[in-house]
């Protein structure tokens, strides 16, 4: 399975990529293949703003569903509104074209609490 | 994970095949291999063959046994006096709620009960309890392998199993065939996919065997448990637990056509059932398409002008449909096609249309 080193991590299966201020944040490899074939994504509103934690959403396979989590706090500035016709990108591309949201941070320094990615790819064994 | 979960013969051919194991009913069950929607437009496109090989099997013989299922069972079993017939059929409690759905073949010389994995127990002790001592009794089920095998394509892929001289069984009838010239089973024209298909009542000692010899065919596809729930609910088959238990009648649950007026004999909830349909059930299982996103999931609220009417019974994803479908009960006001209803999706309100089923039309 692979973890790209471009980007960090949460325990909560997130990924995110900064880039300033600004970040885009989807799930990892090993959700999409432990939810299985995605066929609903429910994202927030543009302006909607959450706290590290928080729920922002939910995915939902076949058989399940899951609540995604903010890794860092921010402000929703889009979603990838491409996922509302095939969600099953989140599966096959979960990593680029299965983004979800790109925010505004609004405390970088949360990114410290993050993982890099073979301290998350540590905590799949 | 526990470790007393029960393995079908298929246990090892699932994990070889990557099969996703889950508990259920007590079974350690494949469900899914690649994924349940391929898996489940395989069955619709081509072939899939499943492992319900948990699924219990009794045999009932004996002088006594049809006047004894005659009594315990609501179907008229005098429809399959002859040998190889089946029957799908309903036991209630003397409340006249449903214990269990049932399919009952005639083997000629006695009758053989296929009922679901998680009733078994409970089934077995209803039906031991009632019985008089000219019926005898044997649980099958370890001793039995069930596989199925459903798709357009399954007629083709039996009858070049089973030889060009086999004569592959009418709908709703069972007859011995030999898989391979070599394993000697039974086939019954049955299925829980709404696609022509089979089912195969294999010795548990060549269960594997058969797997095999069907997986070698390019067509044929591993389909599991979650794919199997998709299927049948896209036609708007009742699962026993979702949509029908024993807080529920027969004609609640729409199966009254499984209660027929003209039986001669009396059975079990006869009275009960025959009162619900003369006055008419408060509530009646309907089937609910999803007109907004979302998917709708068993012990969702269903609402009418914002108020709680209903609860769902089962609710999916239809990977035919790409859109979400369930089953609900609701009061039989709403119980119409046409009737717009909605269902509490956690914070959203979705609406949907009670439609008349299938929801899939071939």
């Amino acid at each position: 399975m692979e973890f790209l080193k471009d980007r960090k991590y949460s325990s909560d299966h997130e990924w995110i990529v900064v880039e300033g201020d600004e970040a885009t944040i989807g799930i990892t490899e090993y959700a999409q293949d432990a939810l299985g074939e995605v066929v609903y994504v429910d994202l927030p509103s543009e302006g909607d703003t959450f706290e590290a934690g928080d729920t922002f959403g939910e995915v939902e396979s076949v058989k399940s569903v899951s609540e995604l989590f903010m890794p860092v706090s921010g402000e929703i500035i889009a979603i990838n509104d491409a996922l509302d016709d095939a969600p099953e990108t989140i599966n096959d591309d979960p990593y680029e074209n299965g983004w979800m949201i790109r925010i505004t941070m609004s405390d970088p320094e949360e990114l410290k609490n993050l993982l890099e990615a073979d301290e998350y790819a540590a905590t799949l064994d | 994970m526990t470790d007393n979960l029960v393995r079908t013969p298929l246990y090892d051919e699932h994990l070889a095949l990557g099969a996703r194991m889950v508990d259920f009913a007590g079974f350690d069950m494949p469900v899914q291999y690649s994924g349940i929607i391929e898996e489940h437009l395989a069955t619709r496109s081509s072939v899939g063959i499943f492992d319900v090989s948990h699924m219990a099997e009794f045999r009932v013989a004996g002088p006594g046994c049809y006047q004894f299922l005659q009594g315990m069972l609501t179907n008229d079993i005098s429809l399959i006096n002859e040998t190889g017939k089946a029957q799908y059929t309903l036991m209630l409690n003397d409340d006249g709620h449903i214990i269990d759905d049932l399919i009952v073949y005639n083997t000629g010389f006695e009758y053989l009960i296929i009922a679901n994995a998680s009733n078994r127990e409970k089934d077995w002790n209803w039906l031991w309890s009632h019985k008089p001592d000219d019926v005898d009794m044997v649980d099958e089920t370890e001793r039995t392998g069930l596989i199925a095998v459903q798709g357009p394509e399954a007629k083709r892929i039996m009858q070049e199993l089973c030889g060009q001289d086999w004569v592959a069984p009418e709908r709703f009838t069972l007859v011995p065939a030999t898989i391979d010239g070599r394993i000697s089973c039974l086939v019954a024209r049955t299925g829980y996919t709404g696609e022509d298909g089979f089912e195969l009542i294999v010795h548990a000692e060549d269960l594997v065997t058969v797997w095999r010899v069907l997986l070698s065919f390019n067509e044929v596809s591993p389909v599991g448990l979650g794919a199997r729930d998709t299927l049948r609910l896209e036609m708007g088959y009742h699962l026993y637990g979702n949509d029908m238990d024993e807080t529920r009648d027969p004609i609640s649950a729409g199966l009254g056509w499984v209660c027929p007026k003209a039986k001669a004999e009396d059975y079990t909830g006869r009275a009960v059932v025959e009162n619900m349909r003369a006055v008419g059930p408060k509530e009646r299982l309907v089937h609910l398409l999803l007109e907004g996103k979302g998917v709708p999931r068993h012990g969702m609220d269903v609402l009418k002008d914002g108020e709680v009417v209903g609860i769902v019974g089962s609710g999916s994803h239809s990977p035919s449909l790409q859109k979400g479908i369930a089953t609900a009960y609701v009061p039989a006001d709403y119980a119409e096609p046409g009737t717009k209803l909605d269902i509490q999706i956690r914070k959203n309100v979705v609406p949907a249309v009670v439609v008349k089923p299938p929801f899939y039309k071939h």
